[in-house]
């Protein structure tokens, strides 16, 4: 260490805090720092070509042909041009760092910091400046202009609480019969009862073409009423599985002895959970699993959740068959399908212990 | 008579007349029963002979003598042809161990001794039949017809298998298997008979038409045709594996060039 570096160190709080000067090879070893230029020089050019070869990649290569190694499939023409395109910018960024490492002096330097605050000179200046302001201004004697100000910035915030009215409807109770708390199965009466029907082909369902262990992803028929963001609204709470299960291996309450016709059972397809759509039936256990957070109901008996987050049984929809033998659904769920709310009624909701 | 009689304590008289006498019984009773199987196909008849006797040494001890079911294995009475196609055409029966869930594996059986088990379980009630191949064959689906079979299955079939058929978990070490490289067959067969966990899809429920859409979907989305467009497919499993490689591969290369760039370079001491 020299005489300069020894007198820096001595004002400095820490006697040594490991200041490390290394030359580079250009002054030590110039045989090294040839082959280190060479190196980056390498590289810049191989980056030229590559950038060069992307362009005549992007014009010589017809769209349309597919290359493919093993388990990789794609386009020749974006492959080609996107390797020697990265290949062109990556090579830039090696070469640069290539440069900085190799070829230049590697020396820690001490960037001096000053005090964070302002001059005293600097903030009385401010003071000065802002009570200037204020007396040419006359706020203190202009009252009302201060108070008009006050009233148009206020009311200025108004149209930005009234956009909030375009989150939808206040859901009164009135409003969450009409929607959340219904679902399209509520068309049907006995008189006019809805059949079931197959999701996706809109074919109707027979009682006696569902087998013991079958599961059906249904819908009502009245859905093809819908369209648009209307239908879309109202699948996603009309949504049903029908099961069909040996009656002698599940328990149906009392209460519920006339919801299903041999066996065969309709639940809400969406969970009560956060309202995912589940057809995980394990049709030996009877178990019903939703894939997003594991809740597990059991179809053979009412629903019930045996696993997972979800609060409340499955609801079960009434359904019957017509004098054609087609399976029918004669009034609405008698609990809200679906997700939690913070008004829902839970009291109905089927619990373990009921008839 | 007097040549018997004289010979009546000979040593092998006891013996002779104790094998004349089983051959009566055995005479008399093949007379008086009747046949065991009357057919007027006498070659579906030997098939479904063939096949009780490969039952009986392959499958009886779980499924009983006559496919009765024991308390290891199910009846077989009424579970059709296209169960004992599926359940041994992809190896999954017989199964090698008891567990939660027979895996799919290499079949030890021909298709020929399938086929004979298929017909004989067959004649012990009816059930569903194992599907001609044009019924299942998707080669001549139009690209509308794919795209109804990928709404089927993503509507009754991805909740357990995936949206591409790759399979997924089922509570306590079950699982639903990978579609891809199944046979259309089986594939047809599984959603008629409802293997082990799966739900049934019958024919009047889900059409043979249905069924041929969704294996052709299948195998457009897992065959050698398809093409997954940005390169790789990473196993079309969605967030799992592109999360694995944005990770590990992607931010792990990034990490290391971060190292490099900030390591000391070569120096002079």
């Amino acid at each position: 260490m020299n005489d300069n570096t020894t007198n820096q160190l001595q004002q400095r709080p820490v006697d040594d805090p490991g200041l490390d000067e290394v030359p580079s090879w250009v002054s030590t070893n110039p045989h090294a720092a040839k082959h280190a230029e060479g190196r980056v020089v390498v590289a810049f050019a191989v980056s030229a070509l590559s950038a060069l070869a992307s362009v005549v990649a992007y014009f010589a290569i017809p769209l349309g042909v597919q290359i493919e190694i093993g388990s990789f499939h794609s386009s020749l023409h974006n492959v080609v041009f996107g390797t020697t395109m990265g290949l062109a910018i990556f090579l830039i960024g090696v070469g640069a760092v290539t440069w900085g490492r190799n070829l230049m002096d590697d020396d820690e330097v001490t960037q001096e910091r000053h005090a964070p605050s302002s001059s005293e000179e600097d903030r009385t200046e401010a003071l000065v400046t802002l009570s200037e302001g204020v007396r040419a201004s006359g706020v203190a004697r202009r009252r009302f202009l201060l108070g008009s100000l006050g009233g148009a910035l206020g009311l200025f915030a108004l149209p930005l609480v009234v956009t909030l009215a375009g989150m939808g409807p206040w859901p009164t109770g009135r409003k969450r019969a009409q929607t959340i708390e219904r679902t399209i199965f509520a068309e049907a009466t006995p008189q006019k009862p809805i059949r079931l029907v197959n999701d996706i082909t809109w074919k109707p369902i027979k009682a006696s073409d569902v087998e013991i262990g079958q599961l059906v992803n249904a819908q009502p028929e009245n859905l093809q009423n819908y369209h648009d963001v209307e239908y879309q609204q109202q699948k996603a709470k009309s949504s049903i599985i029908l099961v069909r299960m040996d009656p002698a291996s599940i328990n149906i309450p009392a209460s519920r002895k006339d919801w299903q016709v041999s066996g065969i059972l309709c639940y809400s397809k969406i969970c009560t959970h956060v309202g995912c759509p589940i057809t995980l039936w394990e049709q030996q256990t009877h178990h019903l699993l939703c894939p997003c957070h594991q809740s597990t109901f059991d179809l053979g008996n009412s629903g019930r959740v045996v696993f997972g987050p979800a609060a409340r049984s499955l609801p079960q929809l009434k359904i019957g068959v017509d004098t054609q033998g087609y399976l029918i659904a004669t009034q609405d769920f008698t609990v809200p399908v679906g997700p939690s709310f913070f008004e829902r009624d839970s009291r109905n909701d089927f619990k373990e212990g009921d008839a | 008579m007097k040549y018997l009689s004289t010979r009546r304590r000979h040593p092998a008289a006891k013996p002779l007349i104790l094998v004349l006498a089983l051959f009566l019984v055995g005479a008399v009773y093949a007379l008086v029963m009747p046949g065991t199987r009357v057919s007027a196909a006498p070659g579906l008849s030997q098939q479904v002979e063939q096949g009780k006797a490969l039952f009986q040494v392959s499958c009886s001890s779980c499924h009983g003598l006559n496919g009765e079911g024991t308390t290891q294995g199910p009846s077989l009475v009424g579970v059709g042809a296209a169960s004992v196609d599926f359940q041994m055409g992809t190896g999954r029966m017989p199964m090698s161990r008891p567990g939660q869930q027979a895996p799919r594996k290499k079949t030890e059986f021909s298709q020929d001794e399938i086929s004979a088990i298929s017909a004989y379980v067959a004649t012990l009630g009816s059930g569903p039949a194992i599907p001609s191949a044009s019924v299942v064959d998707p080669t001549n689906l139009t690209d509308e017809e794919l795209a109804r079979g990928g709404e089927l299955f993503r509507t009754n079939c991805s909740a357990c298998h995936n949206i591409t058929g790759k399979g997924g978990a089922l509570p306590n070490g079950k699982f639903a298997p990978s579609l891809a490289n199944v046979d259309s067959v089986h594939i047809y067969e599984a959603m008629r008979i409802g293997p082990q966990q799966m739900p049934v899809f019958s024919k009047n429920v889900i059409s043979d038409q249905d069924a041929q859409e969704i294996i052709g979907y299948l195998k457009s989305v897992n065959g050698g045709t398809g093409s997954s467009g940005g390169g790789l497919s990473l196993g079309s499993m969605g967030p799992v594996t592109e999360g694995l490689w944005a990770w590990v591969v992607g931010i792990g290369g990034l990490i290391v060039l971060a190292v490099w760039v900030t390591s000391k370079g070569a120096r002079s001491k």
